[in-house]
C-alpha cells in the first residue's frame, strides 16, 4: 500500500475525501443588495442565512468628509456580510445566485469564499451535518 | 319688581372690594394690573430661559461621542440645580444688594439668603419672588456655556465645584457691576439681556477651563485637527431651536416690564428682533460654509443661529428688523470663522461655546451703540474688557486650584473608553454597546 494511504488509514493525516457534505459560503455585499440576495436565494430553496453589518475596504477605498473645517478620511465602507450553511449540493447553485443577483458591475460588490465545515448541528433535533442544513 | 332681579348679583359685587380689605389694612382702590403683568413677564420669560437647560442639554448630549453622552446630560441638570440653590443661598443679594453694598458699586453682601416671603412688593412694581426666579435662570444659563466647551475629558465633581463658585460668586459679582447698579451702570455700559454679562462671561469661564484643561486625547495629532462628529445630530438641531424659543424669554423678559402698552410694544419689538438675528445667523452660516467647504455644515448653521442669538441680546430692541438681521448675520458669520480658528490655537472646544458666546457675545455688545443712543464704543468695549478680565482670571485661579487638589482631567483610559463608563457607570445607548 503506498505511503500516503497508509498514513491515511491509520488516521495521521486527514482523508483527501472529493469535498466534505456541508459547505459555508461566506459572501460580503453591498448593504442595499440583501433583499435581492435574500429573496433569490429563498427561491432557489436555501433555508437559513445569517447578516451581519460590516465595514471593510478592498478596492473601493474610502472618501473625505469635512466636520466644522477640518477634513478627514473615512478609510471603511459600510456592506453586509452573508453566511449561508448549505448541503455541498447546493453549494454552487448559492454562489452562482450571490454573483448574479449581487453584481452591479462597479468596484465594491463584494467577494464570496467557500468553507468547508467540519460539522453541522441542528440544536433541536440534534440532527447533524446535512439533515442540519 | 324688575330691580329685585339684580339684587344678589349686586350682593355679590358688593363683596367684592370686601373681600379685597381682608388682606391689608387700608383700603385696595384697585387692582395693580401693573403689578400683575410684570410679574407675569417675569414668571413667563423665567420658564422659558428655565427650557434653554433642556436646549443645552440636547445640543450638548447631540454634539459629543455616544461614549460621553449620560455624563454630559448629568453636568447639565446637576449644573442648573446647582445654580438654583447657590443663587438663593449666595447669588441674588450678591447681584442685587439694594442697599446692602459692602464695597459700594462694586461688592454685595457674600452671605445672604435670598428671601421671597412677604406682601407683594407693589412698590417695586413685581412680585420679588417672579424677578429671583427669573434672575436664577440666567445665572443657570451662564454656567451651561462652560458645559460644552470642556466636555469629553473633564471630571465630573471638580466641575460641578467650578459651578458652585461661577453661580454662587462670579456670576452675581459681575451682574452686580451692571444689572445690580453697580460701578458699570454708572459708566453708561449697556447691556439688555447679557452678551456681556452672561455669554461672554460663560465663555470666559470656558476659555479658561478649556486652557486649563488642555484639549482631547488626538484631537490634535501631527499638526493635523482629527474631528470627533456629535453622535446624534437630530438632538442637536432640537436642542437649538429649543434654546431659539428660550431666547424670546431671555431677551423679551429682560424688558423687566409689561405694565404698559409701550412696555407690551417693547416686548414684541424684542421678540421679533431676536427671532430675526437668529435666521440671519444661521443664513449667514449656510452660505459661508458652502463657500468655503463647498458643503452645508449643520452643526455651524446650529452655532450660526445661536451666535445671531447671542449678537442681539446686547441691544435687542433698539434696532429695526434690518438692523437684527446685520448684526445677526455677522454672529453667524464669527461662528463660522472662529471655530475653525480655536482649532488653530489647539484650544478644544467641543460645541463651539466660545465662539458662540463669547466671541459672538462681545460683537453683540460692541453692536449696541449702532442703534442705542446714550451709548459708546469705547464704554461698551471697556465694560466687555472689565466683565471678561474679571471672569477669565478668576476662573483660571480657580481650575489651577481644582487641577492642583483633585485634578480636573479624567485619565487616559477613561477618556478613551468614554466617560460614561469611567465616571459614571452606566451608557447611554446600552442596546449598541460593542461591548
Amino acid at each position: 500500500m503506498p505511503v500516503l494511504l497508509q498514513l491515511q488509514h491509520a488516521g495521521l493525516i486527514p482523508l483527501q475525501t472529493k469535498g466534505t457534505k456541508v459547505k459555508l459560503i461566506i459572501a460580503t455585499i453591498k448593504p442595499f443588495k440583501l433583499e435581492e440576495v435574500r429573496e433569490a436565494l429563498t427561491d432557489i430553496g436555501v433555508r437559513g442565512m445569517m447578516v451581519t453589518e460590516i465595514k471593510g475596504f478592498g478596492s473601493q477605498s474610502g472618501h473625505t468628509e469635512i466636520y466644522r473645517g477640518a477634513e478627514y478620511a473615512v478609510n471603511f465602507v459600510p456592506k453586509v456580510k452573508l453566511e449561508i450553511v448549505v448541503n455541498d449540493a447546493m453549494a454552487d447553485q448559492v454562489v452562482d445566485t450571490i454573483t448574479k443577483t449581487a453584481k452591479t458591475g462597479k468596484i465594491g460588490d463584494g467577494k464570496i469564499f467557500v468553507l468547508d465545515v467540519a460539522q453541522a448541528v441542528r440544536v433541536r433535533t440534534g440532527e447533524t451535518n446535512e439533515d442540519a442544513v | 319688581m324688575k330691580s329685585l332681579k339684580w339684587l344678589p348679583l349686586a350682593a355679590a359685587l358688593a363683596t367684592v372690594p370686601v373681600m379685597g380689605l381682608a388682606q391689608t389694612a387700608e383700603a385696595a382702590p384697585a387692582v395693580d394690573n401693573a403689578f400683575i403683568f410684570n410679574t407675569l413677564l417675569f414668571l413667563i420669560g423665567g420658564f422659558l430661559v428655565f427650557w434653554m437647560a433642556a436646549g443645552f442639554a440636547m445640543l450638548e448630549a447631540g454634539l459629543v461621542r455616544s461614549k460621553n453622552v449620560t455624563t454630559q446630560l448629568t453636568k447639565n441638570i446637576a449644573l442648573f440645580s446647582i445654580a438654583a440653590i447657590m443663587y438663593w443661598l449666595v447669588g441674588y443679594n450678591l447681584m442685587y444688594p439694594g442697599d446692602g453694598w459692602w464695597m459700594q458699586g462694586v461688592l454685595g453682601p457674600i452671605f445672604a439668603t435670598a428671601d421671597i416671603t412677604g406682601e407683594p412688593a407693589l412698590e417695586t412694581g413685581y412680585a420679588t419672588g417672579s424677578d429671583f426666579f427669573f434672575q436664577l435662570m440666567f445665572c443657570a444659563t451662564t454656567a451651561s456655556i462652560v458645559s460644552g466647551t470642556l466636555a469629553e475629558r473633564i471630571k465630573l465633581w471638580p466641575f460641578l465645584i467650578f459651578t458652585v463658585v461661577l453661580t454662587g460668586f462670579i456670576y452675581p459679582i459681575e451682574a452686580s457691576w451692571q444689572w445690580g447698579g453697580g460701578f458699570l451702570s454708572e459708566m453708561g455700559f449697556s447691556d439688555f439681556a447679557g452678551s456681556t454679562l452672561v455669554h461672554a462671561a460663560g465663555g470666559f469661564a470656558a476659555l479658561a477651563g478649556a486652557l486649563i484643561l488642555g484639549p482631547r486625547l488626538g484631537k490634535y495629532k501631527d499638526g493635523r485637527v482629527n474631528p470627533m462628529p456629535g453622535s446624534n445630530l437630530a438632538l442637536a438641531t432640537l436642542g437649538t431651536f429649543i434654546l431659539w424659543l428660550g431666547w424670546f424669554g431671555f431677551n423679551g423678559a429682560s424688558q423687566l416690564a409689561l405694565g404698559t402698552e409701550a412696555d407690551a410694544n417693547a416686548v414684541a419689538i424684542i421678540f421679533a428682533n431676536t427671532n430675526m438675528a437668529a435666521a440671519a445667523g444661521a443664513v449667514a452660516a449656510l452660505i459661508l460654509t458652502q463657500i468655503l467647504y463647498k458643503k452645508v455644515d449643520l452643526t455651524m448653521v446650529l452655532n450660526g443661529a445661536l451666535a445671531g442669538l447671542v449678537s442681539i441680546t446686547a441691544g435687542p430692541l433698539d434696532p429695526t428688523l434690518f438692523g437684527a438681521l446685520w448684526i445677526g448675520a455677522v454672529g453667524g458669520v464669527i461662528v463660522v470663522l472662529a471655530v475653525p480658528f480655536l482649532d488653530k490655537l489647539k484650544i478644544d472646544d467641543v460645541v463651539g461655546a466660545i465662539p458662540v458666546h463669547l466671541i459672538a457675545g462681545f460683537w453683540g455688545t460692541l453692536a449696541v451703540p449702532f442703534y442705542t443712543e446714550g451709548t459708546s464704543f469705547v464704554t461698551q468695549i471697556l465694560g466687555f474688557a472689565i466683565v471678561g478680565g474679571f471672569v477669565f482670571v478668576v476662573s483660571i485661579v480657580v481650575w489651577v486650584i481644582l487641577k492642583a487638589t483633585m485634578g480636573i482631567r479624567v485619565s487616559e483610559e477613561a477618556e478613551v473608553n468614554g466617560l460614561d463608563v469611567s465616571e459614571l457607570g452606566m451608557e447611554a445607548y446600552p442596546e449598541f454597546t460593542k461591548g
